[in-house]
Parts: C-alpha cells; structure tokens; sequence
C-alpha cells in the first residue's frame, strides 16, 4: 500500500466518523442494556417498588434467591447475625442455621466450601468481609473456581459459586479496608466479575450471578451501602451479566467507569454541561469480565474522546484493558488519545485518601484535555 | 428444607463417658492426660476428639463456675500447667496382618477378614492391587519411551488406595489427590479410560486439557484432579454438608498426602468440617515423602492424626500396607460418619515406593538400602500374596499369567489411545464458561482465520 493510498483510507474513514457524529444518538440507542426496560419486561409496566439502600436490595436478593431455591445457602464471617453491613439480616432467622451460617475466619476455607457446596448443585452464597481480605482464597479462585468446568470437559462446575465482596473507598479505610481489587480476578478466564451502582441494579445483578452458571465474583462498592437509594422492585427480576449500560447519553466525550466511580462520572458529565456545554455520555460496566466490548466501542465511534476511571492503581488496572481494547476498532475515530483517571500505583491512602481518588475535578479536568488536544 | 440429622447429640453424651476410659486427650474435670493406649496392641482405636457442644451441656447448666467463651468448661487451677507440645508415646498404628501376610492371633472377629469377607472378594482385592501395579509400571515405562508426557504412580500404596475403595460405595464421593487412580480401578475405570487420559485424546471427557493423570468420572463420583495441593479438601467439606442437607446416606471421602498437609487449606477444610459438622473422611496418606522433603521436614508433631484432637475431629492411624486394616478401618470410618453426622480423619502409614513423579528421581534424596527395605520387606503386594497362599487361593502361576493377561490388556488399550484423535481445536475455547463469551467467539473466529491463511505446527512437527 503506498502513501497515496493510504491518506485516502484514512479520508475516506474519517468521512464516515464524522458523519457517525451526526447520526449518533440513534446508533447508541440500540447498545447497552435498558435496565427499567429489561425489569419491565420481567414484572410489567408498574411493579411495586420500596425505596431501599444499598445494603437493603442486597439482602432483598439475598433472600429472594433462599426463597427460589431450596438448594441456596449463605454463608461466610458473622454472616448469622446479619454481616458487619448488614446484608445478610434476618436471613438466618427466617431461613434456618443450616441455609444461614457463620464459617470460621478463614477466606480460602469459605470459598473452598463454596465451590464443594456448588459442585454439589448447590447456589453457594459466599460473603467475603472485606474485598481487601480475598487474598487468601486467590488460590481457590483462580485455579480452583475458575478452571473446574474446563479441566473436567464439564464433568463438573462450580457454576453455582457467588462470592460477594465489599469493596471500594470510604474516607477512613486505609489499606485494608478500602481496595478495589477487581483487576486481579478480571484476568481469570472462566470467573464472572460484577460490580453494581446502585440498589435496583444491585438486586437484579445479584440474583443474575447467582444464578449464573459460572462462578462469580461479586463485588459491593461499600461507600453505597447506606447512601445509595432507588426505588426498588419488590419482585424477584435478573439484569443480564456482560452488558454494559449507558446512564447517560452524550456526543462530546464518553467516560466508563463502574460500581461507585459511576457517580463520580455523572457528576463530571453535569458540570461539564452546565460549565463548558461538552455533552458526556457515561457508561456504566457493570460487568467487568466478560465485559461489553460493544456498546463501548460504539460510543467512542460517536464521541471520538475516551475518559476511564477507576478508584485501583492506574498500571495494569481494567482501565488499560479497557483503552488497549478500544483502540483497535476506534483507532481511526479518535481525536484524542484515551485517557485514564485511576489511583495511583501506591498502596491506598489513609491521611491522603482525597488526592489518591479519581476524583470529580481530576476527571473534568481529563475531560478538558480531551477537548482541546 | 432438607433437615438435618440430630442423632449426634445423644451420641455425645456416651462419647463423654467413653473418654474416661479410653481416650488420650485432656479432659476437664479429671484434669489429667490419661493415656492408655500405647500399651495396646491389635485393638481398634479411635481417638475421640471433643466436641464444643457436650461442654456446653455438662457445665453451663450445673457449674457456678464462670467460664471464657474459648474453652467452656475448661477447669481453673492454680497449678501453671504447660502441656507437652510434644509427647513420648506415638499414637498406636493399627495393624491386623503382619509383613508375612499373617492375621493377628488377638484380633476381633470384626476385623478379621476371614469372619467378614468372602474368598472371591479377597482375591479380587488383591488382582485389583496387582492390576494397579501392572498400570503402573507399564505406563511408567510408556513415559520413559516418550508415549506419554508424564506419570504418577503408586509403587507401595496399593493397599491404601484398593482397600480404601472396597469399603466405600461408589456413591461415596471421592476427592482425590493425583495418586489415587487405585480408586478408580477399584470402581470400574478401564485400563481405556486411563489410557485415554494419559495420552490426552478425544475419547477422554477433558479432551486432553489436563496433564496425564488428572482423571475424573462423574459416573464413578471421582471428582477431576486438578494439580494445586490441598485445594480439594476444603472443597470436600463443601460437599459433605451439600450431601448432608440433601439428607443423602453417603459421605465423602477425601484423599490428600501428609505434605499437603502442610497447606492452610488443610486447616481450613477440617476446621470448618469440624464446627459445620461435614459427615467427610479425611484419609490422609502419609507415605513419608513430599517429593523429597521426607515427613520429619514436614511437621514436628504426631503425625496428621496428632492434629485431629486440636479440630475437635475424631482420628485413626492405620498401617496403610496392611489391605485388611485400611479396608476394615475405612468402613468403621464410615459407619461413624454416618452415625455422627461429623468427620474423621484416618492417617494411613505407607510409602511413596516410586519417584514422586517421572519428573522426579528419588536415588537423589533417599538411600537405596531404604526404599528397598520398604518396597520389599513392607510391601503391601507381597503381604496379600502370602495372605492368599495360605489359604490355598493364589500362587505363584497364578500371579505370573495374571500379570502377564493384564499386561496384554494395558498394552492394547494404550495403543488405542495412542491412535485415537485429538480432540478438535473448538475444545479450546469451550467449556471456560457454560457458553462462548463473546470475547471467546471473537478469539476463536480469529485463530480460525489466522489458520485458513498461514501454515501452522502440525502435531507432527
């Protein structure tokens, strides 16, 4: 191919990216997952709905997915009296000791017994208490977990393994009590890993793991527990895993994030209107492995500008999974390069936690180099 | 909702009164290390563990006495008392045929193979651990010409995986290690399936995703070896408490080596087996080698037993080269666990008679005079051989042209295997998820273009 040629590719290319700007919002309307749609399909036009926390709709899950299915159990660290955050209340009293129990301290044993259980044709419910505290049972994940189908040519699967994990900032949690460590299990080929915004997504994402014939990870952004609210289906409904949603629609520069980053996203996209007129679209993962590659690479073909965000250390997180991913069908499409607002590679910060976040003016300012490079 | 058997409280009660006369463990209220067990020869002992719950019912009613949540009941003294981490005596092994094949004089009638088993099952014990060993040494050998890539084999531990096998059902669910293809054989796995695997071809259910040795039967409930160590036990505990929600009347059986021991998910399985009361046998096969760390690298107490009373899980230490004292201590095993509704621990004394692995060569980390010594003198093949002879039932004909019929059988079923396909390139991206992700698809369709227009390795190359 000589030189010649190749501009008038590249021409001819950005002809037809430019012209996508114009007609976009039709194209983005048929990727990502409609959430209030997908639940109206399941339980009609107007279900009944309580406003409900974070930590409330998970419980919700919790016990619908007992009540569903006699062979369910919940089990992991102080589980019985209702979880260090509540999630797991009352559902020893209502669903008995043998379905609702503590397991002794120990992460490799709780999922170890998790994937038994499930081998068994149980749905084993895992709390792990802190997402920070997984480690120990990385083994049993990741090798164990994740490869049980493949290396039996399906004789047996631990599909029925769902580890809840709380993860995420809070302002006082330090290193231990604050981490994001969904990359790590985002690079295991045979794991689920899902992580919800908010209470109704949580509810239907929750029971879909469950009910998931793969093992998944599960992972609560915590900072939402008490301060995220919605007006919550009291019916039981799933939302599909490996979707992605668009929260909001924009034209201008699209930014991905998940679980409690995605309100920081939301925030950036309003002040970006109300202060410069830039036009955000925000997408919300949801899952992240496996991720949907679509509905995102649609969106930067329309927007031409790409802002990832996410509160784990910037190297090696899902962000530059996410931006490697992008560039092959976007490459063309681009205006500027992707752009990645993360924690910084250092342990997480207690004293300093506020300037190691990805915070709303970081990611605005981001949004402005992407406008003008 | 599955309920969940209650037998075990009443049980405990006699447990209590049980361990006054019987048990090595310190007890409140004598406040003493009674010990008798060391003295005792050829009689079957299990060492009672405690259990939380009959200290509760013993002391929290009748005591005025306050007591630390930790150790209810645990009696006050004035006395600073440190117990021996480590004590003289070991916990006794039992044994009921001797290195010549001999049955104890002084053992129960109900341990006693020729009260309990009929004739046609003891010789087809023995031709199973013959069979075992044929497989094993022609597969060796196979590794050594470069057939197959790799091999385990089970050289001295005949007898702890064939007797372990003949006292369970094969609706027991087995967890095993990598060294318990004994199991199988014993349950039906043809020298075709073995072969199958080993050579990694269609005809194998993992279509040849695994190293050699990594079987499993859904049909056989040998759940697939996968190579991480220990993993599988606190997976089987996970699976004892599925059984015993779903009110089955079988247990499982879980297999691991005394260096896998060692690993936190030793630990963690029989601790949570202990306080969810998982009806799991734990059969631990101390053959005296992880790789080539010999046992007394490996741990500084009594053993695996030894670690049974600091669970709370009842324990047996067995000779693992003697077929009748696995077999009959297997099935009380069993029978206690069903009982109970709680697991128990079994040590079996054996061991590792061949290298760890054909990766592996042992000359470099034990003496010959040893491995010949045991191999020879303590071998459990020759134990059953003599034991048969006696009774008339086998001999040294018999032996040769029934090693030799199996022989034949094994070399023709691995020249099958070694003809049959691979399995299709698809199978390298199924079964990682239930379906195709479409991450999955994308690869796949890539590879598959990439194929159509460049040259590849062919298997041949």
């Amino acid at each position: 191919m000589n030189i010649t040629s190749t501009v008038a590719t590249v021409a001819a290319r950005w002809s037809r990216c430019r012209f996508l700007h114009t007609s976009s919002s039709i194209l983005c309307s048929q990727v990502g997952l409609a959430v209030e749609q997908t639940i109206q399909q399941q339980l009609g036009s107007s279900p009944e709905t309580t406003r409900m926390n974070l930590f409330t709709a998970i419980n919700h899950a919790l016990s619908t997915a007992l009540e569903t299915n006699d062979k369910s159990v919940v089990f992991g660290e102080d589980v019985a009296f209702g979880g260090v955050f509540r999630c797991t209340t009352e559902l020893q009293q209502r669903f008995g000791s043998h379905r609702v129990f503590n397991t002794p301290l120990s992460e490799q044993g709780i999922v170890g017994f998790g994937i038994g259980l499930a081998v068994q044709g149980f749905q084993a419910i895992a709390e792990i208490q802190f997402a920070d505290y997984i480690f120990p049972a990385f083994d049993q994940l990741v090798n164990e977990a994740a490869k049980y189908r493949y290396r039996s040519g399906g004789l047996f699967d631990c599909g029925g393994l769902t580890v809840r994990a709380p993860c995420g900032a809070v302002g006082h949690g330090g290193l231990y009590h604050s981490q994001s460590p969904e990359a790590y299990f985002a690079h295991t080929p045979g794991l689920k890993v899902v992580m919800p915004r908010d209470p109704i997504r949580a509810k239907g994402l929750l029971l879909a793991s469950i009910r998931d014939k793969n093992p998944v990870i599960f992972f609560e952004p915590k900072i939402l527990y008490r301060s995220s609210f919605s007006q919550v289906p009291l019916e039981d409904y799933q939302l599909p895993l490996g979707k992605a949603e668009i929260v909001q629609s924009g034209t201008d520069v699209t930014l991905i994030g998940w679980g409690a980053q995605v309100h920081v996203l939301c925030q950036v996209a309003e002040e970006a209107k109300e202060k410069m007129n830039i036009s955000c679209e925000v997408i919300d993962m949801m899952t992240l492995l496996p991720y949907d590659l679509e509905t995102i690479v649609q969106s930067v073909k329309k927007t031409g500008r790409v802002l990832i965000s996410h509160e784990a250390p910037i190297t090696n997180g899902l962000g530059a999974e996410l931006a490697a991913a992008l560039l092959e069908p976007c490459f063309l499409y681009l205006e500027a390069p992707i752009m990645r607002i993360c924690g910084y590679d250092t342990p997480f910060p207690l004293a300093n936690e506020k300037y190691y976040l990805p915070s709303k003016e970081k990611c605005l300012d981001a949004v402005v180099q992407l406008i003008h490079y | 909702m599955a309920s969940w058997p209650k037998s075990s409280w009443k049980k405990l009660t006699h447990v209590t009164d049980w361990y006054k006369t019987t048990s090595s463990c310190y007890v409140p209220r004598w406040g003493r290390l009674v010990d008798r067990l060391c003295s005792t020869q050829n009689t079957f002992k299990l060492y009672r563990s405690d259990s939380r719950n009959t200290f509760c019912r013993r002391y929290s009613a009748s005591s005025s006495e306050y007591y630390f949540p930790g150790a209810v009941g645990a009696p006050y003294t004035d006395k600073l008392e440190c117990i021996a981490g480590e004590k003289e005596g070991r916990i006794p092994c039992f044994r009921i045929m001797n290195e010549y094949g001999e049955i104890s004089s002084t053992v129960s009638k109900q341990h006693h193979p020729d009260h309990q088993l009929e004739p046609v099952m003891m010789t087809s014990m023995y031709q199973h651990m013959l069979k075992l060993h044929v497989m094993d040494t022609m597969l060796y050998s196979a590794q050594r010409q470069g057939r197959i890539s790799f091999y385990m084999t089970s050289f001295g531990e005949e007898a702890t995986a064939i007797g372990s096998a003949a006292a369970l059902e094969t609706a027991d669910v087995v967890f095993g290690q990598y060294r318990e293809q004994g199991v199988l054989l014993w349950r039906g796995f043809t020298y075709r399936d073995f072969c199958n695997q080993c050579c990694g071809n269609a005809l194998e259910p993992a279509k040849g995703r695994q190293m050699p040795v990594h079987y499993g039967s859904k049909e056989l409930n040998f759940v697939t070896i996968s190579s991480p160590l220990a993993t599988q036990i606190p997976q089987a505990s996970g699976y004892a408490y599925g059984m015993k929600l779903s009110n089955s009347r079988n247990i499982t059986v879980c297999y691991f080596g005394e260096g896998a021991a060692s690993e936190g998910d030793f630990h963690a399985a029989l601790n949570f087996a202990a306080t969810l009361e998982c009806p799991v046998l734990f059969l631990c096969r101390n053959n005296g080698y992880a790789i080539s760390t010999p046992a007394k690298e490996q741990y500084r107490g009594d053993g695996i037993a030894g670690r049974g009373l600091a669970y709370g899980i009842d324990s047996m230490r067995v000779d693992g080269n003697d077929l009748w004292a696995v077999y009959f201590s297997v099935k009380e095993a069993k029978q206690r666990i069903l009982e109970t509704g709680r697991p128990l621990l079994l040590e079996l004394l054996t061991y590792r008679g061949g290298h760890h692995s054909t990766s592996d060569d042992s000359s470099r980390y034990r003496q010959k005079t040893e491995i010949e010594m045991y191999s020879e003198r303590l071998s459990p093949l020759r134990r059953m051989k003599r034991f048969l002879e006696f009774r008339n039932r086998w001999n040294e004909e018999m032996d040769q042209s029934y090693v030799e019929e199996q022989r034949r059988e094994l070399l023709s079923a691995l020249e099958e295997a070694e003809k049959a396909p691979k399995a299709p390139l698809e199978d390298l991206f199924n079964d990682v998820y239930d379906e195709l992700t479409p991450h999955l698809q994308q690869q796949k369709t890539k590879l598959l273009e990439f194929l159509s227009r460049q040259k590849h390795p062919t298997e041949s190359s």
